[in-house]
């Protein structure tokens, strides 16, 4: 593990130090980042100038599940999000020279070509986070505050593990980046919005198959003060950090599963 | 001297599903390393060869860790591969003939850099080789430029320094003369040599190119269709293999079969001949020899192909 984080500095700083000489190119890219993110935003907020709830839920409430999914989804992007590219890596061989250096493969895989611009989301979300904190009725207390930070590391942690499953998938399946991208990008677009829109199986689904909804739905109803709509146990509110390590636990070994059924590429 | 790489009884099984009509298809192992054994001595070169999908890449994959075996024993420097690949890799260079472990968008110097901080090399050791390799391999006014600028042979130098900085007591080359002109290549062969003498460094070479381990490998493994079929000297793959070079001349018209001491005329057709060499014989004096008739026009010398030599070692 030691290993892990200390080759992942070495190679993500390496980036970072490139990324930072262009400093233009840096700007513009977090810049665009930022917008791209921020016009995702704006579609609720037009949304919202025709209804005053959505799934029984105020602007402001969904603008702190939105900024809580955006926040963990853009923290495990920058973190492993690169682990997505695992099946160009297999066809190209890179893959095979990462096998062979004394650092964790995952560990490289996820900070080779680590794009620090990618903060551009996660700063996105935290404006929507402060905005929706100040916005939303909410009865603070220190222990809302410990679930609300609790859960968006949980949180990230979870999409963390879903990138990892993602990139392991490619190692059976080639290049299968879109199968990923739909627990991804597809869990966070499922997630910005109230589970009450959706459909029962799917509410299931999400809480006991693909953990999304501890990302923030769970811990969101707490700090929000309101009752489970769907008549779920009330534990499962405070279960974000229960979900993360079972989710990490499962991810970390069909990682292990992919690697040992490598077959590498002729050559 | 003591094993540092142990081999035996190595097998590797592939399940490869065949399409036998639109809807069915058929599972079918391929033997692609069907119960190799071998020994590699500290400090030895070897070279590996074989034809196109003989097995000899699935066999340097799982010595390196890549591949985990479907059964046999394996030993690289007292480790099982596979199972610690992490701790191996401080042990052995690498280097992927047809790829690069550079950065891609690095300059040469950062690549290097990084690697040295990745194998935690200390300080001193990285300077004194990288100053060493890479007066060595001639790549100082390349150190600054972004490695996808090089040529193929600069690539190829450039990939061998990055799998030597950290001092592997093991090397192994794919391939690693493919495509290089034939200074490139003998200056790469002559580096091979001395890192090997001086350095000590066990090298595992497989090619294309028997040249490469005439002057590289004193011993030659030859894979073929999953099994070792030769371990032995150069020499006697020669010998067995019938490795004859084979000298082709032009002349001016179409003449009697030449005679030329230490050749014979294996045949003739119109005005171009083929010369024969003894196994292990220099061409020179037979070059001398036509070189000095007025009616030559062109002359080459072709070496054996490794696909010949196996051929031969079946039929002898």
């Amino acid at each position: 593990m030691a290993d892990a984080v200390r080759g992942f500095a070495i190679i993500a700083g390496a980036w970072v130090r490139s990324a930072l000489s262009y400093r233009t190119s840096f700007a513009i890219g977090t810049g665009v980042q930022f917008v791209i993110t921020f016009l995702d935003f704006a579609a609720i907020i037009i949304m919202f100038s025709h209804i005053d709830a959505f799934g029984g839920f105020s602007i402001a409430q969904i603008a702190l599940l939105y900024a809580m999914s955006g926040f963990a989804l853009g923290a495990a992007d920058m973190l492993v999000g690169n682990s997505e590219s695992l099946g160009r890596r297999i066809r190209d061989g890179s893959f095979d020279q990462m096998l062979v250096r004394p650092v964790p493969a995952l560990a490289q895989v996820a900070a080779d070509r680590f794009a620090i611009r990618r903060i551009g989301r996660i700063a996105q979300s935290g404006g929507v986070l402060i905005w929706a904190v100040w916005a939303a009725p909410i009865d603070w207390s220190v222990a809302r505050v410990v679930v609300l930070v609790g859960a968006m590391a949980c949180g990230s942690v979870i999409f963390c593990a879903v990138f990892v499953m993602g990139g392991a998938f490619q190692v059976f399946a080639g290049d299968a980046a879109e199968v990923s991208n739909a627990f991804t990008y597809g869990g966070n677009t499922l997630t910005q919005y109230p589970l009450t829109i959706y459909p029962n199986e799917l509410v299931k689904g999400v809480t006991f198959i693909v953990p999304l909804a501890f990302v923030n739905w769970y811990p969101g109803l707490y700090v929000l003060g309101m009752d489970d709509p769907f008549g779920l146990p009330g534990w499962l509110r405070f279960a974000s950090p229960v979900a993360a390590l079972a989710f990490v636990a499962v991810a970390a070994a069909f990682w292990r599963t992919a690697v040992r059924h490598y077959r590498s590429t002729g050559s | 001297m003591s094993a540092i790489i142990e081999v035996d009884d190595l097998r590797r099984t592939f399940v490869v599903r065949r399409r036998r009509s639109r809807m069915r298809r058929e599972r079918h192992e391929v033997h692609a390393v069907d119960g190799v054994s071998f020994d590699i001595g500290t400090g030895e070169a070897v070279g590996y060869i074989g034809p196109n999908g003989a097995g000899k890449s699935t066999t340097v994959k799982m010595l390196t860790g890549i591949l985990v075996p479907t059964s046999g024993r394996l030993r690289v420097a007292g480790l099982d591969p596979s199972a610690r690949r992490t701790e191996l890799a401080r042990h052995i260079g690498v280097v992927f003939g047809q790829r690069t472990g550079l950065w891609w968008d690095l300059p040469l110097r950062d690549s290097y850099e990084l690697l040295g901080r990745i194998y935690r090399v200390p300080r001193r050791t990285y300077e004194a080789n990288l100053e060493r390799f890479v007066d060595l391999l001639d790549l100082g006014p390349l150190l600054d430029q972004p490695v996808r600028q090089l040529s193929l042979g600069q690539r190829m130098r450039g990939d061998i320094v990055a799998a030597l900085l950290h001092d592997p007591r093991i090397l192994y080359l794919d391939e690693p003369t493919i495509g290089l002109d034939v200074v490139s290549k003998a200056k790469l062969r002559q580096f091979l040599r001395e890192l090997n003498g001086e350095r000590g460094t066990t090298i595992l070479l497989t090619t294309h190119d028997l040249v490469d381990i005439e002057q590289v490998c004193r011993r030659v493994m030859v894979i073929d269709h999953g099994r070792l079929v030769f371990d032995g000297g150069f020499d006697e793959l020669h010998r067995l293999g019938d490795a004859r070079r084979t000298v082709v001349v032009d002349l001016a018209a179409p003449a009697d079969p030449l005679t030329v001491p230490g050749a014979t005329v294996s045949r003739v057709d119109g005005s171009r001949q083929w010369l024969t060499l003894p196994a292990g014989a220099t061409a020179a004096p037979v070059v001398a020899a036509l070189g000095a008739r007025d009616d030559l026009i062109d002359l080459s010398i072709q070496e054996p192909a490794i696909e010949d030599v196996i051929t031969a070692l079946y039929t002898r």
